[in-house]
């Protein structure tokens, strides 16, 4: 077992880094993309407002796997050519930045009308209101959410793995494909989604208890 | 009156088709404590929440110190509400408290007084610092400097709120019913804060249903019903010898709540 582990491991550890790249590229464009959004949905026009409904109902109402194909072989009609990892990795964003701008909406509306009043009372403008009393306030409602969803993208990053993109999940697929071994292979890999995402979660609940100081 | 501090003249705002206020005017001149009581629905919050453009207005003139607050011109002609930048230069120098307070959870007393002195006022992190530190303990919270909102009592939380709005040096205070959320107890250390303050010459408009401010406080109160001001004078007057219907009935219902 130790044998097999040992000349399994470097495949299945290429297809980790690939796993943690996209999942963290995720992360991150979704994160600021969906920050913006949920401000827009915050405190936009009504049009703004509506246009981001919009984008949101239809993004989360559709499967993140159709999401991907689309992306991916549909945007060739459009004249847009995109290698397999950028189209998986703009499908995800474009996937995610609906979920987080979701909870970035649900967080700063939470926050009582009476902060706003009191921010414009001292005469901050909207971006100093944001930085300074609306944002740090937010955060707290927005951190559990977040992680959550955090979590839900590397999981869902193993539908890269459809459009030919050597993840942890094809990797582990291309091992087995060679040894016919499937379940210490399968009990690796997952056991490596499982403390990616562990460590996730043990660094929120760190990250909570750093910003529980407002009681309810 | 174009030397009043505050000038409004032909004050209108609707809610759909409800009138809140519906043709206001007032002056108020430097150093006044003018106390605005009247029943609920009356006006009385939205007049203040105007006056610092907490809530925009649709027709007359508000200004403050000669500025109009709403708008780019006088009412009349084709005007612009103002920009974000401006408004937040204009509400700099009104100062105001709220009935719940809304301090900022995340921050000690002393950051929650300090915030706008640095970001708004532009002053230096000590410079604030002493600024702040001087007002809590002219509201005697001076060994409260450290506390977040929710380790405070509640007079002691609009005491904090007192001393945010009153550290900008404000050319005016807004004083919405600030002590209508404290247990009686607490009314008293709120209200002669607010005291020192008339007594030091700041000049304030207080919405209150407390007629101890109306005559401890006061140099002048005012009745609003119905969307409109009805009744303007001194406390003794106003207070003792009610000369107005609708006063006298809102003044007996009043007393009879305390007794």
């Amino acid at each position: 077992m130790i044998d097999f582990a040992l000349k399994t491991l470097p495949f299945l550890w290429e297809g980790l880094t690939v796993t943690l790249y996209v999942s963290a590229m995720v992360v991150a464009l979704s994160l600021v993309a969906g920050v913006l959004m949920g401000i827009g949905f915050t405190y936009g026009p009504r049009w703004l407002r509506f246009l981001l409904r919009v984008y949101s109902d239809i993004l989360r109402g559709t499967p993140l796997l159709v999401l991907i194909f689309s992306v991916y072989y549909l945007m060739p009609f459009a004249g847009v050519n995109l290698n397999p990892l950028p189209a998986a990795v703009i499908a995800l964003s474009a996937f995610k930045t609906a979920h987080v701008g979701e909870i970035v909406r649900g967080a700063l509306q939470s926050i009582a009308a009476g902060q706003t009043d009191a921010a414009k009372a001292i005469g901050l403008t909207f971006a100093q209101r944001l930085a300074y009393v609306i944002l740090p306030q937010g955060l707290r409602r927005f951190l559990p959410p977040w992680v959550n969803s955090v979590t839900e993208a590397v999981k869902g990053s193993s539908l890269v793995s459809l459009v030919g993109i050597v993840d942890l999940m094809l990797a582990s697929q291309q091992v087995i494909g060679r040894t016919y071994e499937p379940m210490p292979v399968y009990v690796l890999a997952a056991f490596m989604y499982f403390l990616i995402n562990y460590s996730l979660s043990v660094a929120s609940r760190r990250l909570e208890a750093r910003y529980a100081y407002i009681r309810e | 009156m174009s030397d009043a501090l505050v000038q409004i003249r032909g004050l209108r705002k609707s809610f759909g088709t409800t009138h809140v206020l519906d043709g206001v005017d007032i002056d108020i001149t430097k150093g006044e404590a003018v106390v605005v009581i009247g029943p609920s629905g009356s006006g009385k919050t939205t007049l203040l929440r105007c006056i610092n453009l907490l809530e925009t207005y649709d027709d007359g003139s508000i200004k403050v110190d000669g500025v109009e607050v709403g708008y780019d011109g006088p009412p009349g002609g084709r005007r612009r509400p103002r920009g974000e930048s401006e408004l937040a230069k204009i509400r700099a120098d009104i100062g105001m408290v709220f009935q719940l307070f809304n301090l900022f959870p995340h921050l000690t007393a002393l950051e929650n007084v300090m915030l706008g002195l640095v970001k708004v006022r532009g002053l230096a992190k000590a410079e604030a610092k002493s600024r702040a530190e001087h007002w809590l303990n002219r509201v005697g919270l001076g060994d409260k400097l450290s506390s977040l909102p929710n380790q405070l009592s509640g007079g002691q939380q609009q005491r904090v709120g007192i001393a945010r709005a009153v550290a900008m040096e404000p050319k005016i205070l807004l004083l919405d019913e600030i002590t209508s959320a404290l247990d009686p107890e607490l009314v008293g250390e709120v209200l002669s804060a607010v005291q020192q303050l008339a007594r030091d010459g700041m000049t304030m408009i207080v919405v209150t249903h407390e007629m101890t401010f109306a005559r401890d406080v006061g140099s002048r109160v005012v009745f609003m019903d119905a969307a409109k001001i009805v009744v303007d004078g001194a406390p003794r007057d106003v207070l003792s010898n009610p000369s107005h219907e609708r006063l006298k009935t809102f003044l007996a219902r009043i007393e009879m709540k305390h007794h």
